[in-house]
């Protein structure tokens, strides 16, 4: 196993620390846009856009928005992660400005995903 | 990629994977000398020079999530395509300093974009990284330092909404 250095500690902490704002109640939600080459190549910053328009029109305060690198489906970006509190996260593939209204309004408002946008639910957490 | 916030936003997000705490983005446009530059250094893990030589190629990639690279070399095209090119600076342990040149009036220079966009989507998937933004055009200067919004309160414990609010109000070039 290679040697952990002193950034990678502080990225681990950091990385903790956000989970725990999000057990401790400070999120409800949290929405990871994926932002590889991939994902940036195919529209996630205006993904991430319309999620900071929403978060404003809605005046929500509860939902992390946060960003990560590439996660390896690079054919199916963009693609954003969202994880409720204590529920199994669902990934999204293939998102639009619209697909990602929806998605915040009936999955991180609702509570209730969108199967018909989600490649898999339980993939692994982005933390 | 349509625009070099686009490329800058992407190259940034390396810097981020490379362990940088403070990251500065620098465009220069230079209509005198029909010139646009952006550089953007970081004091990430840096590259030692084999790593440094080999970066450009598409085929390199020192993540394991996939078997190509194509951040950097996209970027340089996209410099090339504008009779411009792209220099990478890196030494092991002291990060990485990336400079591209673009003719400015070049008819296949992308444009700039929304560099406004990019920098708030960095600033809210990564509070807890200094960015300091600097933007010089026609002997005016632009500077945004996110190190001061810390005195404000903790970003990382803001929601996005307080977080782009607080952009908003101390960076009155921010449109």
């Amino acid at each position: 196993m290679p040697k952990l250095s002193i950034e990678d500690l502080e990225k681990i902490s950091e990385r903790v620390r956000r989970t725990t704002l999000l057990r401790e109640g400070a999120g409800r939600a949290k929405v990871t846009v994926h932002m590889g080459t991939c994902g940036i190549a195919a529209g996630s910053r205006k993904i991430i856009d319309t999620l900071l328009r929403l978060v404003e029109e809605q005046d929500v305060k509860d939902v992390i928005l946060t960003t990560s690198g590439c996660a390896g489906l690079c054919s199916r970006e963009p693609m954003a992660t969202v994880e409720l509190l204590q529920e199994a996260p669902v990934k999204y593939v293939d998102l639009t400005e619209d697909k990602i209204r929806r998605i915040f309004l009936e999955h991180v408002l609702g509570g209730r995903p969108v199967q018909e946008y989600a490649l898999a639910v339980g993939s692994e957490r982005t933390q | 990629m349509e625009d070099l916030s686009l490329h800058i936003l992407d190259i940034v997000e390396n810097s981020i994977d490379a362990g940088a705490r403070k990251i500065q983005i620098e465009i220069c446009e230079d209509l005198r000398k029909d010139l646009l530059s952006i550089e953007i250094a970081d004091d990430g893990k840096g590259m030692d020079e084999g790593t440094v030589k080999k970066a450009l190629d598409p085929f390199f990639t020192t993540k394991t999530v996939r078997k190509v690279g194509l951040g950097l070399s996209l970027f340089r095209e996209a410099a090339r395509q504008a009779n411009g090119d792209l220099e990478v600076q890196s030494k092991a342990g002291q990060g990485t300093k990336l400079r591209a040149t673009f003719q400015y009036s070049h008819i296949d220079r992308k444009p700039l974009g929304d560099m406004a966009k990019t920098v708030i989507t960095l600033i809210i998937g990564h509070p807890e990284i200094r960015f300091v933004y600097l933007h010089r055009k026609d002997g005016h200067k632009s500077r945004f330092d996110t190190d001061k919004l810390k005195t404000k309160g903790d970003l990382t414990a803001m929601n996005a909404l307080e977080v782009v609010n607080l952009v908003r109000k101390n960076w009155p070039e921010l449109r």
